[in-house]
Formats: C-alpha cells, sequence, structure tokens
C-alpha cells in the first residue's frame, strides 16, 4: 500500500493546467471500448443464436443430402438432391401437405372470428362486463395439454360426454369426411371428424389469445367514431361493419399472418389427441410427419427434408398474405 | 362559398329518410330489454367457453363409474377430493410442475437478460455492423423450429452429450433451457423500448458521470420495466406451452415437464380418468393465478406490435 | 334575425307558424351525476328555433356533458330534454336529428371526404343520385369540392374542419350540436374558421348548440351565451347583456379581457351616500346603487370595473401606484397596484401620453359601469 508520501508528484504539476490530450487517440480508445461493450453484450444472444439456430438451420439442408436406410446400424448414404424429389413428390407428403392447410383454413378464421365477435360484446359499457371479460380471456391459462387433455378426454367414447349419442367409431378415431360429397376430387379436401375434432379443441384453446387480441385492437377504435356513426344514423350492424370492422383490419392482418404461422406449427394437440397420425393418417400434419420420422423411422435425413419443405410452405403463405391481404387492410396513413 | 340561403330541415329526403326519423320511440322498455338481450348474449358465449373447463372440475370430484355412465352428471354430489392428493402424489404432478416451473423459469430469465443486454446494445452503443446484427437478430424469428430440432437433438444428445456429462437432471434441465435462452423478438422488443427513452435522460447521466452499466442498471431498466414485464409473461406462456422439445428431449419420467407429464399421467390412469382431470385442474391452476395477478402485462405482451400505439 | 312564422323552406314561401317549434331544443331540470361527481346540475335551458346558443364555461364546468346529453351520447340522471316538439330522453342518438361537430373532427379515417360525408344519408337509405346531389351541394358550401376523393389524413386540420361541417349539414338535422370546434385550430385559422362559421350560419338559418371555454368565440358568434360553473347555470342571456350587467362574480371574471378588476371592501358612509372602502381610498357608489346595497344590509361587498370603464385622472378617487406598462400597439394596459399590493389593470388609448412608472395615480371610474357583488353570496346587486 503506498502512502501519500511515497506518490511521486511531478514537480509543478499541481501549477500547471491539464494538457488535452491528443484528441485522435482518445476518441479512437474511446470508439474501440464501446464497440467492444457492443459486442460483450451481443455475445450470449449470438452464442445462443449461432449454436442452436443457424448452424442447425444450414445442416438441415445438408442433412437432406443423406437418405437412412430402413436398417439401424447401417451408415447412412449420399443421395443427393434425389431425396428432396422423392420425399417432395411422395403421396405421403401431398397428403401431410393437404392436411395441414386445411387444418390451418379451419382454425385460423374461425378463430379470430370468434375473437372478434367476443371482443365486441365484451367491449360494451355494461356493469359487470369486466367480469365476462376476464372469463373469455380465460382459455389463455390452459396450455396445450391441459386443452387436448380435457377435449380428448370429454370426447373418448369410454369415459366421454358424447357416450349417448356417439356410434362407432369414435370422434378421434373417425377418419371420415365431415361433410358427405361423392365427388373424389371436393372429397378429398373435406377434413375428417377427427382433424375437426383437433381443429375444435384448438379453436377454443386459442379463443382467450384472440379475444385478448382483438379487444387490445377494439380499443384502438376511438370511442368518438363509434359515437360519430351513431350521430350519423348508424345502426349497430352498419357501425360494426363501415366504422369498427375497417379500423380493426391491420389487427385482424396481423392476427391472420401471426396465425396461419402458428397454425402451420401445431403439434401437441395431434399428438395428444390422435397419436400417429390420427386414423387413416387424416391429422398428419406436417409438423408430426416430421416427429414421426424422427422418432419412429429414425430417418433423419427425410425430416430434415420435411423440415425444409414447412419452412418453405410458411414462407410462401406469410409473403402471399402480405401481398394480397394487406391491400385490403386500411391503415391510419 | 355563394351566398344564397339553403332549404334546410327535415322531410326534404326522400324515401325511407323520413319515415325512419320519426319512426323511433322504443321508450325505456325497449332499451331494458335491448340491455337484457346482451347480457343474455354474454352469458351463452361465458357459458360456452368455460364449459370443458367446468365440466372438467365436475368431473374431477366424480367417481369413475359416474363418468362412464351414458348420462352425465353435472354436479358432483358426493366430490371424491382424493383424486387430487393423488395426482399430486402418485400422479408425479407435483414433480411435473416443479419441472416446468425451473425449465420455464430458467428460460424467462436467460431471455430477460439475453434482450436487456442486446437491446441496449443495439439502442445506446456504436458499433460496427450493428445494423447486419439487428437484421440477423430478427432473422432468427423466421426460422421454424421443426428445422433446428433435428440438428440440435444431436448437438444436445451426441456433441454435447448433456446427459453423460452433467448427469441426468442438470442434463435435461440444460437442455431443455439452454437453446432457448435468447431471443430475437425480446431483443427487437427492448430496443424499441430503449429508443423511445428521451435523450435527454442519457445526456444528463452522462453529466453525472455514468457508465454504461450504471446507466443500464440504473436508469434505462427501471423505466423499461412494463416492457419487461410483458415480454416476461410473453416468455412464460411460450415456454410452458412448449410440447415437442420437451417430448423428445426428456428421458427420465421424473423429469417431464407438465406439458408431457399430462400426457402420461392420462396413459397410467386410463380407468381413474377423474384422476386425469383433477391433474389437469391442478396443472390449470398455477397459470391463472399467475394471469390474474399479471393480468395487465399479459394484454401488452400479447398485443406487443399488433395494434398501433 | 327573423324569428317567429319562419318559412324553413326558401326565403319566399310562407312559412307555418307551428314550423318555429321544429328546431327548438329544451333542457328541464336536467341533472348528469357519475358516481360522486355531478356533472351536471339541474340545467334548464331553452334553444329557440334558429337560435345560436353557446354554452360557456372553464374545462370541466359540464358543457360538454350538457351537449352530450342532447346528442343522445349520455344519459340524463333526471330531467327532460325536448328537440322540436318531442321527448327524447328515451330516443336513441341516431333517431334524434341532430348533427354533431365534434372536436376532434371524428372523421373516418378510412374513408375519403365523399363517403364521409355521404355517410349520414347512406345510413338512411337516401337514394344513390340524391346523395350525390346533397354531397355535392354540402361540398360546394364548404368549398370542398376538389378534396372528395382524398382521405382525412391528406387534409389539413382546417379542411377536416369543413369536411365534418359538411358531414353535418348535408343531412338538414333540426338542430346543430358544436363541441369546441375550433379549438385545435391555430389562432390564425380560428379567425378566419369563426367568420366563415358566422356566415354558414346566415345562410343555414339553423339551431346551433355551441360549447367553448374561449369567450371571445361566445361573445362573436353567439345570439345567447349560457355560462355554466361546476354542472351549475350561472347566467343566461344576450352577449352584450352578459358583459354589461354580468349576474354574479364569476361571470363577472370570465367575460372580458383583461378581465374585470374586482376589490373586495366595507360599505361605509360618505358624504350622506354609500361608498365602499378599498385598499387606500373610498369609492362612492352613484345614488340608486348605493341605496340598493343600503336596503340589502350588506356590510361587505366587491366592487367590480373593467378596465376600459377606469381612466387616469389626477386626483381621481382610487389611489394606486403605476407598476408595468403594457404596450399592445393599438391600446396600452396600464397596471397599477393598491396600497394593500392587488393589481388593477386600466385600458387606455394609445394616442394618449402614458403616465410614469412607479408614480402615483388617481383612477376615476365611470359611476354608471360600477358592478357591486354581495361579497358573501357573489350575486350581482342591482340598483
Amino acid at each position: 500500500m503506498s502512502t501519500p508520501a511515497d506518490a511521486v508528484v511531478e514537480p509543478g504539476a499541481a501549477s500547471r493546467p491539464a494538457v488535452a490530450p491528443a484528441p485522435r487517440g482518445r476518441r479512437f480508445n474511446r470508439a474501440v471500448r464501446e464497440a467492444g461493450l457492443g459486442y460483450l453484450l451481443l455475445l450470449p444472444a449470438f452464442l445462443i443464436f449461432a449454436v442452436f439456430i443457424f448452424y442447425p438451420f444450414f445442416r438441415n439442408f445438408y442433412l437432406g443430402f443423406f437418405s437412412t436406410p430402413p436398417f439401424p446400424g447401417q451408415p447412412k448414404n449420399y443421395v443427393g438432391l434425389d431425396q428432396y424429389k422423392d420425399v417432395l413428390t411422395s403421396s405421403e407428403f401431398l397428403d401431410s401437405l393437404k392436411v395441414t392447410v386445411i387444418f390451418a383454413v379451419i382454425t385460423v378464421p374461425v378463430g379470430i372470428a370468434l375473437g372478434i365477435l367476443l371482443a365486441v360484446l365484451a367491449h360494451q359499457k355494461l356493469k359487470g362486463v369486466a367480469i365476462y371479460r376476464a372469463f373469455f380471456s380465460s382459455t389463455v391459462a390452459t396450455s396445450i395439454a391441459v386443452a387436448s387433455v380435457i377435449f380428448g378426454t370429454l370426447l373418448s367414447p369410454q369415459v366421454g360426454l358424447l357416450q349417448g349419442i356417439q356410434t362407432e367409431p369414435s370422434i378421434l378415431q373417425n377418419p371420415d369426411p365431415i361433410i358427405n360429397i361423392s365427388l373424389p376430387v371436393i372429397r378429398s379436401f373435406i377434413p375428417s371428424v377427427a382433424l375437426t375434432a383437433v381443429a375444435v379443441t384448438t379453436i377454443w384453446q386459442n379463443l382467450g389469445l384472440s379475444f385478448i387480441l382483438m379487444s387490445a385492437g377494439l380499443q384502438a377504435v376511438p370511442d368518438e367514431l363509434q359515437e360519430a356513426a351513431e350521430i350519423d344514423g348508424a345502426g349497430p350492424w352498419r357501425r360494426f361493419w363501415n366504422v369498427t370492422l375497417p379500423l380493426l383490419s391491420p389487427t385482424i392482418f396481423f392476427a391472420f399472418v401471426v396465425g396461419s404461422i402458428f397454425a402451420f406449427q401445431t403439434f401437441g394437440q395431434i399428438d395428444l389427441l390422435t397419436p400417429r397420425g390420427g386414423p387413416l393418417k387424416t391429422t398428419n400434419v406436417l409438423t408430426y410427419y416430421i416427429y414421426d420420422q424422427l422418432q419412429f423411422s429414425k430417418n433423419d435425413g427425410k425430416a430434415a427434408v420435411l423440415a425444409i419443405a414447412l419452412f418453405g410452405v410458411t414462407l410462401l403463405l406469410t409473403l402471399i398474405q402480405f401481398q394480397f391481404l394487406e391491400r385490403r387492410v386500411s391503415y391510419e396513413r | 362559398m355563394s351566398v344564397e340561403p339553403i332549404a334546410l330541415r327535415g322531410t326534404e329526403l326522400s324515401g325511407k329518410a323520413g319515415t325512419e326519423v320519426e319512426a323511433a320511440r322504443p321508450g325505456k322498455r325497449g332499451r331494458r330489454v335491448r340491455i337484457f338481450g346482451r347480457y343474455v348474449a354474454l352469458s351463452v358465449l361465458a357459458f360456452v367457453v368455460l364449459f370443458p373447463i367446468y365440466i372438467t372440475i365436475v368431473n374431477s370430484l366424480l367417481q369413475p363409474s359416474q363418468i362412464a355412465a351414458k348420462s352425465p352428471t353435472f354436479f358432483p354430489t358426493s366430490p371424491q377430493w382424493h383424486t387430487y392428493s393423488d395426482a399430486w402424489t402418485d400422479g408425479h404432478l407435483a414433480s411435473y410442475l416443479r419441472n416446468s416451473f425451473i425449465q420455464t423459469g430458467l428460460i424467462v430469465a436467460g431471455q430477460l437478460v439475453t434482450s436487456i443486454l442486446a437491446g441496449y446494445a443495439f439502442a445506446f452503443l456504436r458499433f460496427p455492423f450493428k445494423r447486419t446484427l439487428f437484421v440477423v437478430f430478427l432473422a432468427t424469428l423466421m426460422v421454424p423450429f421443426e428445422i433446428t430440432i433435428i440438428t440440435n437433438l444431436q448437438t444436445v444428445s451426441n456433441t454435447l452429450n448433456v446427459y453423460d456429462n452433467l448427469g441426468n437432471t442438470l442434463g435435461t434441465f440444460a437442455a431443455l433451457a439452454v437453446p432457448f435462452l435468447a431471443t430475437g423478438f425480446g431483443a427487437f422488443l427492448l430496443r424499441q423500448t430503449f429508443l423511445q427513452l428521451p435523450k435527454d435522460l442519457q445526456d444528463a447521466a452522462k453529466l453525472d458521470g455514468y457508465g454504461h452499466l450504471r446507466f443500464l442498471t440504473r436508469v434505462a431498466v427501471p423505466l423499461a420495466r412494463p416492457t419487461i414485464a410483458a415480454l416476461a409473461v410473453f416468455s412464460f406462456l411460450s415456454a410452458w406451452n412448449q410440447y415437442l422439445w420437451p417430448l423428445l428431449v426428456t428421458r427420465d419420467d421424473q423429469l417431464r415437464t407438465v406439458q408431457i407429464g399430462l400426457k402420461q399421467l392420462r396413459a397410467t390412469n386410463i380407468d381413474q380418468v377423474n384422476v386425469t382431470f383433477a391433474g389437469t385442474v391442478l396443472a390449470f391452476i398455477p397459470l391463472v393465478i399467475l394471469l390474474l395477478i399479471f393480468q395487465k402485462q399479459l394484454v401488452r405482451g400479447l398485443t406487443a406490435g399488433a395494434v398501433k400505439g | 334575425m327573423p324569428v317567429g312564422g319562419v318559412p324553413i323552406l326558401t326565403a319566399d314561401q310562407p312559412g307555418r307558424a307551428d314550423e318555429e317549434i321544429v328546431g327548438r331544443v329544451t333542457i328541464r331540470g336536467v341533472s348528469k351525476r357519475f358516481a360522486d361527481v355531478t356533472a351536471v346540475d339541474h340545467l334548464t335551458l331553452e334553444v329557440a328555433d334558429e337560435e345560436f346558443l353557446v354554452l360557456l364555461g372553464p374545462s370541466g364546468c359540464g358543457k360538454s356533458t350538457a351537449l352530450r346529453m342532447i346528442a343522445g351520447l349520455e344519459e340524463p340522471t333526471e330531467g327532460t330534454i325536448e328537440i322540436g316538439d318531442r321527448e327524447v330522453n328515451d330516443v336513441e342518438a341516431k333517431d334524434r336529428d341532430v348533427a354533431m361537430v365534434f372536436q376532434s373532427y371524428a372523421l373516418y379515417p378510412h374513408m375519403t371526404v365523399r363517403r364521409n360525408v355521404e355517410f349520414p344519408l347512406k345510413t338512411r337509405r337516401v337514394a344513390a343520385d340524391e346523395r350525390n346531389r346533397m354531397v355535392q351541394e354540402a361540398a360546394g358550401i364548404l368549398g370542398l369540392e376538389d378534396l372528395l376523393d382524398r382521405k382525412p389524413a391528406q387534409l389539413s386540420g382546417g379542411q377536416r374542419q369543413r369536411v365534418a361541417l359538411a358531414r353535418a349539414i348535408v343531412r338538414r338535422p333540426q338542430a346543430f350540436l358544436m363541441d369546441e370546434p375550433l379549438s385545435n385550430l391555430d389562432a390564425k385559422l380560428r379567425v378566419q374558421t369563426r367568420a366563415e362559421l358566422v356566415e354558414l350560419r346566415r345562410r343555414l338559418r339553423a339551431t346551433i348548440v355551441y360549447v367553448t371555454h374561449d369567450q371571445v368565440e361566445a361573445m362573436t358568434m353567439g345570439d345567447r351565451i349560457a355560462i355554466l360553473d361546476h354542472g351549475v347555470l350561472q347566467q343566461v342571456g344576450a352577449p352584450q347583456d352578459v358583459y354589461a350587467r354580468p349576474a354574479n362574480l364569476f361571470v363577472a371574471r370570465f367575460i372580458g379581457n383583461p378581465p374585470m378588476n374586482t376589490v373586495t371592501g366595507d360599505v361605509t358612509r360618505v358624504d350622506g351616500g354609500v361608498g365602499v372602502q378599498i385598499p387606500g381610498s373610498v369609492v362612492e357608489l352613484p345614488g340608486a346603487l348605493g341605496a340598493a346595497v343600503e336596503r340589502r344590509a350588506l356590510e361587505r361587498v366587491v366592487l367590480g370595473v373593467r378596465p376600459e370603464d377606469l381612466t387616469l385622472a389626477d386626483g381621481g378617487p382610487i389611489k394606486a401606484t403605476v407598476s408595468v406598462i403594457e404596450s399592445l400597439g393599438h391600446e396600452r394596459h396600464v397596471i397599477c397596484r393598491l396600497e394593500d399590493g392587488q393589481l388593477i389593470i386600466v385600458r387606455q388609448a394609445a394616442n394618449v401620453p402614458p403616465p410614469a412608472e412607479e408614480s402615483e395615480i388617481g383612477l376615476a371610474a365611470d359611476a354608471a359601469r360600477l358592478h357591486v357583488f354581495d361579497a358573501e353570496s357573489e350575486q350581482r346587486v342591482d340598483a
């Protein structure tokens, strides 16, 4: 420990005015330190991304080049783009894609419409409406497993609620199309009973979220506009259609885009309600198909190709939505 | 503007317009009927939404025979409270819930920390390639989970071999949490929030001699608290609801999260359906409590980006 | 302004006598309570057909609430509202045949100007060609012909306000309700728009209920002004009446810029007459006014005199010291202090030589323009 007496004191130091250091050097130093700090702060996140997102993303393409032989223990062989071609043109893949799309087509618009309905009804100034708002939001607290187990058990033939009215096979094992149409082309696009049941579960589980989202969007519609419309002579339906809905359209658009992305990534409900792809694979959405290949067939290569397909389809859908749907959105620009 | 006096008032409008003006005199009774009608609509919808939850709670207190009976029972006359203790202990719900909380807690903590740090860097610091790096961070949101799981699975079990190196428990939790400790969404959100802080604050802090670390902890973070809370809720819900990854990555039944655990519970209690229902209710309650407390943050977290202003 | 037996359709057609109640708005004993706050307290007002009535008062005085009750956007806690010849308490806003111009215009942001203006007609199922004609007419009156296909976001504040007005007039309602329509405009635009509104009003010959906190608007535009404070009606009357004979201290201080000088003082006897002792001087009250004060046995009163009714006069009864001289170009405000420091403002013409700062001067008041208010009840004392 140095004592003050030890400190070297330059003669005349106290009286000499502080000299400004060479400006460039100091500034450069500071810039370097700031940049260093910046990179340091980004490092943790970046590391995680690098290891668990970027690396797998690129490696996935590479994995698709290798096909796994049906017998375990044998090494993979390089087949290049052939695997891509084979998998993406297989009927299994196309069926799975079809199921995924149908599932999204059912769950997303219905979910949004119901959310709007609940939000509009709960937006009124009634006494005690806060309780109803709490009720409508409650399904946010149901996680995937909770919702699926509830519906799965309620719909099961042994202990479910529909025992009196249900006939064989049970709802979740019913591969028949929900509406019977004889034309085979159209028939292949009708969802099965099982898929519809899974869709209903998903819609119910997402109701809380949809309600909250639409309610928030509704808040952004100024009350004054509703009042002006009322004075202008618009009844409740016209007010909704001409004033509320257009101003809600940015939120609806957001819900569509994000909702579709999530719909394409649905997995939990499928696994819990209709394991192994459901009756006649009618609930074999792409995510489940991938899981199936990974877990049971141990076919990494094929799963990788399917994953890329899923990514591609999602991206394409999002772009299409931005291109065509956004035109109908009225921004307050 | 021309100066002619304009014809004014009412009866000029053609068609039904005139009648509409005079017609409506619903009176007090009409208004009451309308309000009553609205309550009816709300109640019907509330019933539809809550019915599955209600019936689950009821069924958790019934005997299996009652549940399996053809005609459903809607109110438990002799509630079977034991189902809850059964689910808790034998059904391992206690462990499942504990595991979920640990997994989710780790992920939320990690995401908050990395997002705050990254958001701060993007908002307040200058360094080369900042814009590129930001775009890269955002791009991570585009990559769907399905593409990364294949490799991540291999990374975790083979390359890093967490199970052997860290032991089963620590390894499983590491595998569950580490890949999700950062999120582009969080970094983006915090960056926007920090950017909205008044510039004067930074200048004042500089004059007061605050370094970056102190500015971050004493000024930026406290002021960004609402957004951070919202992010926490959002992260919590995402992490809690994870299904595929925990399914692939937990090998030990004791270490399963509640999502997978419920699946297990259902499988082992085929004839004790009431216990399964009790387990479901137990898994539902913590979230309900949390969300009741953090309602405002929940709304903000879910709608960040969706709604203007 | 023509009143009574007014033809409503065109200027030449003979009118029917009972048409004059068509545009009348009557508020009887209306109160509005929110939880523990009384926004409007037993308000009774009658707006005659084609009258321009201004609801004036500071923020929070209940004027907007009253307007919204007339519109049907709020329900009165008690009292009745009549529009035309019918009671409308139970009639919905859309059926009341009134039009409203909101402070923030409330234009539908996603619709063009044309669609905005025709909206009230569409909701009433007016046929398309009739609709177009009326929209064109309204647009013509307000100079919006070139803007019909633009959206509100592309318009300036003044233009948006005109669109709001066009939307209101297109329907030819019985009454117009305006909620501070000028307050979002900058000062210069406000003056211009005020003049345009007055011209428009002359052409429309409509009943207008107009809410504002700006007394200049009230004074220049209204046929009558109703002043509200904390939900209670203070005074209603023509602008000149309200200005010359404010009913209480609140009105006296609210109307007039610069505001009326008010000084509290004790009543004393002066030379056989009645006077008021203010700091440093005694002001004698003119005979009739003094007698009225005496009759009511008032001991303490508030003396009020407007800045333009005071003159600087050596030997004037009010002793004051010149504090600040504000020169406004066209006139001068001489701010003086009484013995105890209270401020008195005097208005002086610009071509008169100003007093010296810090000088002690005397002020004389026009005896006919003295106002006296009971210090306790704050009510006006009339001769």
